[in-house]
Order: C-alpha cells, then structure tokens, then sequence
C-alpha cells in the first residue's frame, strides 16, 4: 500500500497534468495547483520543492505508467508483429483515456528541454519506458523478426510516428479515431522494423 | 627422504599450450621437490609413453591435456584406453585446460566425436561416468600455472575443493575475469572508447570482452605476476567456458543496440535499468588519457 506522502504526491501530480494539459505549462503556477487541491502553498512546498522538480517527476510518473504497460507486452509469449499491435493500441489508448499524459510528454517534456535539463539528464526520466522498448527491439531482433540495426533509427521510427500521429490528434487534423489507424500503423511499423 | 606424488601429464588431441604455460610456474624447483612426473610429454621423465601403456606404472594423479576422442591413439593404444587404466589406479584426475573439459578448440575441428573428459561443451558425456567423483576440471587456454599447481598441492594435502557444475574448484572459478579488472569504472559508466593495447576503455560494448560472464582468476591470480589480458587491452576471449572458442572474438554481438551476452546472473531488465541511469552522465575524467603526456 502507497503511504499518505506517496498517495498525495500522486494527487499533486495528477492534478498539475489536468493543468499543464488545459492551461499550458508556464501559465500553471505552483499556486493554482495548490489552489485546485485545496491545499495551502507552503503544504505544496513539502512534496515538491519547485516547479522544474514536479516537472521532472511528472514525466517519472508517465514513463512508470507506460513502462509497466509496454513490459506487461513484452511478457507476453506472443508473436513481435502482435507484441507491436498491442503496443500501438496501448499508445493510443492511453492518449485517449489519458491524453494528459502523452501532451505533456509530446508538448511539455520534449519541447521544453531546459526545464529538465538538470534533473533529466539522458534518457534519466524516462528509463523505464525506454527499457522495455529497448527490450522489445531485442528480444525481436534475437528471435530473427526483427532487423538487426542502430537503435535510434529504429526508436525513433517508433515512437515518432506513434507520437505524430498523437498529436495530429490532439490539433483536431485527423479525420478518423486514431483506433481506427491501428491495423495500418502495426503494418507499417512491422514492415519498416521486419528483418523479411 | 620426502615422498613424492607421482603425476601422469597424458597428452590427448592437444596443442601442449597446458605445457607451455606450466613451464612459467614461478616456483618450479620447489613443485619438482614434492611432485614426480612419471611421464611428461615434453619434461625428461622416469618412464616412456611406451612403458606407461604396456605396464601397470604407480600413479597417484592423472592429468590430462588435450580433447579426447576414442579414435585418437597414444603408442598405438587409444586414449580412451589409457585413460581407463591409469583412471583406476590413481586418487584423483584432473582435466588441464578447456579442451580436455569441454573439447575446446579440438573440438571444433569436428575430428571423430571429440570432446572433453565429461563434458561435451555444456552436455555431460557418459563414457566416464564413474570417474566423476574422482575428477576435477581445470578448464582455461591455456590453464593458469599457478591453477594447476595450487591444485595439485591440495590434493596432496588431502583438502577437498569445492566445485562448480562442471567441477571446477571454487576457489579458481567462481569469480569472473571480469572481477578485479582495472578498466571496472569503465564498464560502470559504459565509457567504450578502447583502442586495442591502450589503457582506457571497457571492450564489453563494442570490443568483444567475456569478462563479466567468464568464470576465471585471471584478474586475481596475474599472469606471470603481472597482468592479464584485459588489464593489457585485449578482450576476454572467454577460454574457461563451455562455449569456447565463440566467433567474431573481438567485437560484441548486439541486438539492437543490447549485448547478447550479459553479466552472469544480470537479468536484462535491470542491466538496462543501470544502463540507462550510467549512460545520462558523462565523466570527463573517464573520456580523457590516463597519462596526458
């Protein structure tokens, strides 16, 4: 069971992702989450000590929730081409139950590098997400589904294409439900990474 | 007058690198003080190979150097033979080096079913089964002398060695190569930009080194007291393990980025884990020459 301090840390967390989310990252004060709360400033203080600190764990947060999500996958003893379908699907949706947490990963996080500068160096915050995409790459290539070649080349068509089409999404461009774009993403996903 | 034990060195399929790397053993006066070869392939000895095959010689410890096949003959008699003979008369028998343990190089060759003593790379081979209390594996290429020596006085002393599953003493083969190595904070911090002989650099990533999944002294015992391969700027080739020799020793097979072989007993998730966090840091320190000028 989380104890109290963990379980409001989560609340805080939660809470700032609706903010960042609807009103944008640097017109959220520290005071209008601890507003939205019903918790005093000072009380805030005691669980983050500054904005730049509560934007570094929140991205913690996002890539503990998608990397226990991507690692329930890849523990799955099923095919890469349908361990890369349910990881398309698991993306959208979450950007669909929880579209927070991927804008403030497509708009905050990446976009906003000197704000995680310092805490976030690398790949830092994001190491669990990145560790089971790492493992699905892997486990693919040694099991001869996948082509062996650099990671990044790879990663990036990924999580690239996964994360354009999330935010055409989100600027109201695509004409369909990003569910509908699934069995054509997997296919192409697979057919760029397939070592066929 | 001392009693010496008396030692049978029998060469199989092999290279006499065991041989080799015996003759640097730094004390060898004292050895030959307290051991006798009765027959040694190369050493001046009491019996010819001749005298050892055609009669019942006292023997108290058999070593065996080289990969075994019934094929292969010694003084016209195959090895298999001999080793079942002496194999019954002596205390204890000790495979010298990874061709004789696990058919090595040898083995490779594909020559008629060779193999080491009780090992076939990994499998167990039955033809000697019950010699397997009697045995123990000294698995390397070449064998450290100091292994071998250090070995053969415990036996002389009656200490028993614990050992591994594929019988080799503990006290030589549970730690890695990579334990004791100085390119450790390296490895630590990912930092593989080696060039081959130099000081700096870990070669785990990119330049083929066993190390972290090689059980072995070779960072602990030196070799002749003053270095080891790693140490020098040569890749662990792995020599101690079943799988000796693997293919393409000096680079690292990678899937994606992730090596194929991990640090033993390191599951993959938590290799990356720490990788991931090591990788995010550069230390300048670590990035520069050991020695400037």
């Amino acid at each position: 069971m989380l104890d109290k301090k963990q379980l409001k840390k989560e609340q805080i967390i939660e809470c700032a992702l609706e903010l960042f989310a609807s009103r944008g990252f640097y017109s959220t004060t520290i005071p209008d989450i601890a507003k939205s709360l019903k918790m005093s400033v000072g009380n805030m203080y005691n669980y983050f000590k500054s904005k730049d600190i509560l934007a570094s764990e929140i991205i913690k947060y996002i890539s503990v929730y998608l990397g226990k999500k991507l690692r329930e996958i890849n523990e799955e003893d099923i095919s890469t081409k349908e361990k890369t379908r349910k990881i398309v699907e698991m993306y959208f949706k979450t950007a669909s139950v929880k579209p927070e947490m991927i804008d403030y990963f497509l708009r905050i996080y990446l976009s906003n590098r000197e704000v995680f500068r310092d805490t976030c160096e690398g790949m830092l915050c994001v190491n669990e997400f990145v560790t089971e995409i790492m493992i699905y790459f892997e486990e693919g290539v040694r099991c001869g589904d996948l082509r062996e070649q650099d990671f990044f080349s790879a990663f990036g068509l990924f999580m690239g294409y996964l994360g354009g089409m999330v935010f055409l999404k989100g600027e109201d461009i695509l004409p369909k439900d990003l569910n509908e774009y699934v069995e054509d993403i997997t296919y192409n996903i697979y057919k760029a990474l397939s070592s066929q | 007058m001392k009693t010496k034990m008396k030692v049978l060195w029998l060469s199989a399929i092999s290279c006499n690198g065991n041989t080799h790397s015996f003759f640097n053993y730094s004390q060898m006066e004292q050895f030959l003080e307290d051991f006798e070869f009765i027959y040694h392939p190369v050493i001046d000895s009491k019996y010819l190979l001749q005298d050892i095959v055609s009669q019942d010689i006292e023997c108290d410890v058999l070593l065996i150097e080289g990969a075994i096949s019934k094929e292969f003959k010694r003084a016209d008699l195959s090895i298999v033979d001999i080793i079942q003979r002496y194999s019954k008369r002596v205390k204890k028998i000790v495979t010298v080096g990874t061709c004789a343990t696990f058919g090595g190089i040898f083995r490779e060759s594909g020559y008629e079913k060779t193999s080491g003593l009780h090992f076939d790379q990994e499998k167990r081979v039955d033809t000697f089964k019950s010699l397997l209390d009697k045995t123990i594996s000294l698995s390397g290429c070449p064998v450290h002398p100091e292994v071998l020596v250090n070995t053969l006085y415990a036996i002389k002393k009656d200490i028993t060695l614990k050992v591994d599953e594929f019988l080799r003493p503990k006290e030589f083969y549970a730690y890695t190569v990579h334990n004791g190595c100085t390119r450790n904070e390296y490895f630590e911090y990912k930092v593989d930009n080696h060039n081959f002989g130099e000081l700096e650099g870990c070669m785990f990533y990119d330049h083929g080194c066993q190390a972290p999944f090689t059980h072995g002294s070779c960072n602990k015992i030196l070799w002749n007291e003053v270095n080891s391969k790693t140490r020098a700027g040569l890749p662990c080739m792995g020599c101690t393990e079943p799988s000796f020799p693997r293919q393409n020793l000096f680079s690292t097979k990678k899937n994606m980025a992730i090596p194929e072989h991990l640090p033993v007993g390191v599951n993959k998730r938590v290799y990356l884990t720490l990788a991931g966090i090591t990788k995010a840091f550069k230390i300048d320190r670590l990035e520069k020459k050991l020695f400037d000028d």
